[in-house]
């Protein structure tokens, strides 16, 4: 069962990686990785959980070109990743937020913005209820709404699903979508992007919320406003719970960590940001 | 002769290095939590933190509901597992035959081992999802889930402890007891009960530190929610839990904070319990048994 499971974890990854291979000429990514041929070491990074399926994908590239070079990539959210990158713990510390100008001050942080992410509301497939006002849902989040029966759902209570103070998704979701309003106390926790996509994935009565690149078919992602929150909706400035992903080093960097974060901002690099259903900044 | 001195000399002092070294760490971490969460203590918001709700958005940091919450899983999760695990021991010594009866008792050695989040994964997919619909209330992660899951991880240590006090129970009064023709009622009610007190206590003491300790049943399926509970049914956050969550929060935030009184409440829980457990037991043995033979 375990041996079962950790192959079919892999899968997924061991497939992209494949197709990528097959997709692109392998001159393409031969220049955009050069310049971790030959190099070793270790690269630890930790944080903000959306950032995570970008970091894993360039990760494992990076490792399979260079042997020599091993990559952890860790989450904890927005608030352990400046954290433990301020105390030195890793070499980069990703945030879904803006570290405020307290965290740059206190550890002498370098931002790097290098994706666009919307935050996108979610329920179960079987929901029929896929579109809310941002009134409606400000209703909901707060727990005047207490069943799916007043949005023209089942008779069923709404379980609200929520996110650890910690976490940059929820700090985004709460000022832009629900505008500073109430989140209710009886809103279930969980503490990453992942594990909110299980949790609305297997209660047929959940709503909550996640970055952009975790969406997919599992879930039904709620149109605000008759606005879905989609790639293009984002770019286009018609989706508004939109907040920057940010990769955070410890003082200007050299080396490893250097390449890595520059790898972000080359071309294969916004290739793959795009292709996790985020958007590539330019640096 | 001076040298088998000299190595149980030294042997001596080292067990003591290691003993004094153990106690010097179990404080320390208590003075370093304590001086950590002292911002708490000195501005006098200790007792707000104790008694308030928790809505940072609103400026409350209280964990009072957490307080709440670990209360009541770890009350309901003993109230399952005490009479079940007294059941299963009882079964293991004294009703079933000996084959059956060796392999039960391999079973809960067995699940003694199985990590904790292991019960959480599977209450997950099997037990959330049947308490959502069977009672038809909320979402199925509450106090009554992680309680269930939390009494199948503490059974086997008290199962374990019991089945050992019965057998240590002196031969000579088994024989006497069955001499006299006592029922398994009067054997159970006579001999094994009271003769065996002291390990109860110990068992039942044990299974509620490792109850109170337990984070990854709480934090995957009691659902976290910082509401004070009213049924149980509603989804609750632990203290440990708490802990887990609010790790990642910036280490000057309030919201950190208040993990070290979380953690000083744990440890105070913790500590009485093992005090208890040393002191108490011997004591009610002794007076039970003179009075038993006077």
């Amino acid at each position: 069962m375990k041996k079962l499971m950790r192959v079919s974890g892999w899968l997924p990854v061991l497939f992209l990686v494949l197709n990528l291979s097959f997709l692109l000429g392998t001159k393409v990514w031969a220049d955009d990785l050069a310049g971790f041929v030959g190099k070793s070491g270790t690269l630890r990074i930790s944080g903000g959980t959306a950032h995570i399926p970008v970091m894993k994908e360039i990760a494992g590239l990076i490792m399979k070109r260079a042997t020599e070079i091993r990559i952890s990539v860790a989450g904890g959210g927005s608030g352990l990743g400046i954290k433990q990158v301020g105390e030195g713990l890793v070499d980069i510390g990703n945030s879904g937020r803006k570290p405020t100008s307290n965290e740059v001050q206190k550890y002498g942080l370098i931002l790097y913005r290098w994706a666009l992410d919307g935050v996108g509301v979610i329920v179960n497939k079987d929901n029929p209820v896929q579109s809310l006002s941002q009134s409606q849902l400000q209703e909901i989040f707060s727990g005047r709404i207490k069943n799916w029966s007043q949005l023209g759902g089942v008779d069923k209570k709404i379980t609200l699903v929520s996110r650890d103070q910690a976490s940059g998704t929820r700090k985004v979701f709460w000022k832009k979508a629900l505008e500073k309003g109430d989140i209710s106390s009886r809103a279930l926790v969980v503490s990453s992007n992942g594990a909110m996509k299980s949790a609305v994935l297997h209660n047929p009565y959940a709503i909550g919320y996640a970055s952009l690149g975790f969406l997919d078919d599992t879930v039904a992602a709620v149109a605000l406003d008759g606005v879905a929150p989609t790639l293009a909706n984002v770019r286009s400035g018609a989706y508004p719970v939109v907040r920057g992903l940010f990769s955070n080093t410890k003082g200007s960097v050299s080396g490893l960590t250097k390449e890595f974060i520059n790898f972000l901002y080359s071309q294969k690099g916004q290739e793959i940001i795009l292709r996790k259903g985020l958007i590539p900044v330019a640096q | 002769m001076s040298g088998t001195l000299q190595v149980v000399f030294s042997g001596r002092r080292l067990l003591f290095l290691v003993t004094a070294g153990g106690v010097f760490v179990t404080l320390s971490i208590l003075v370093f939590m304590i001086v950590l969460g002292l911002p708490l203590f000195t501005s006098n918001s200790f007792s707000l933190i104790l008694t308030q709700d928790w809505a940072p958005d609103r400026g409350f940091f209280g964990i009072f509901p957490f307080i709440c919450g670990t209360l009541a899983i770890v009350t309901l999760s003993l109230l399952l597992a005490f009479p079940l695990s007294l059941g299963n021991a009882v079964l293991i010594h004294l009703l079933l035959p000996p084959v059956a009866a060796k392999f039960l008792h391999r079973v809960v050695k067995m699940m003694t081992g199985i990590p904790t989040v292991i019960y959480g994964f599977v209450g997950i997919f099997l037990l959330v999802p049947f308490v959502r619909e069977w009672f038809d209330s909320g979402s199925g992660m509450s106090i009554l889930s992680a309680a269930l899951l939390l009494a199948l991880l503490i059974s086997p240590t008290m199962i374990l402890v019991f089945v050992e006090s019965f057998a240590a129970i002196p031969k000579s009064q088994v024989r006497a007891v069955a001499a006299l023709g006592g029922n398994l009622r009067q054997k159970l009610i006579y001999l094994y009960l009271p003769g065996a007190q002291n390990g109860i206590l110990t068992g039942l003491l044990l299974a509620t530190g490792r109850a109170l300790g337990d984070t990854m049943i709480a934090l995957m399926v009691a659902g976290n929610a910082t509401a004070q509970p009213e049924s149980l049914l509603d989804p609750v956050r632990t203290l440990t839990a708490h802990i887990a969550l609010v790790m990642a929060a910036d280490f000057d935030s309030i919201e950190f904070k208040t993990i070290f009184a979380c953690g000083i409440i744990l440890y105070l829980w913790t500590a009485t319990l093992t005090l208890t457990l040393r002191f108490l037991p011997y004591g009610v043995l002794k007076s039970r048994l003179n009075r038993g033979l006077s």
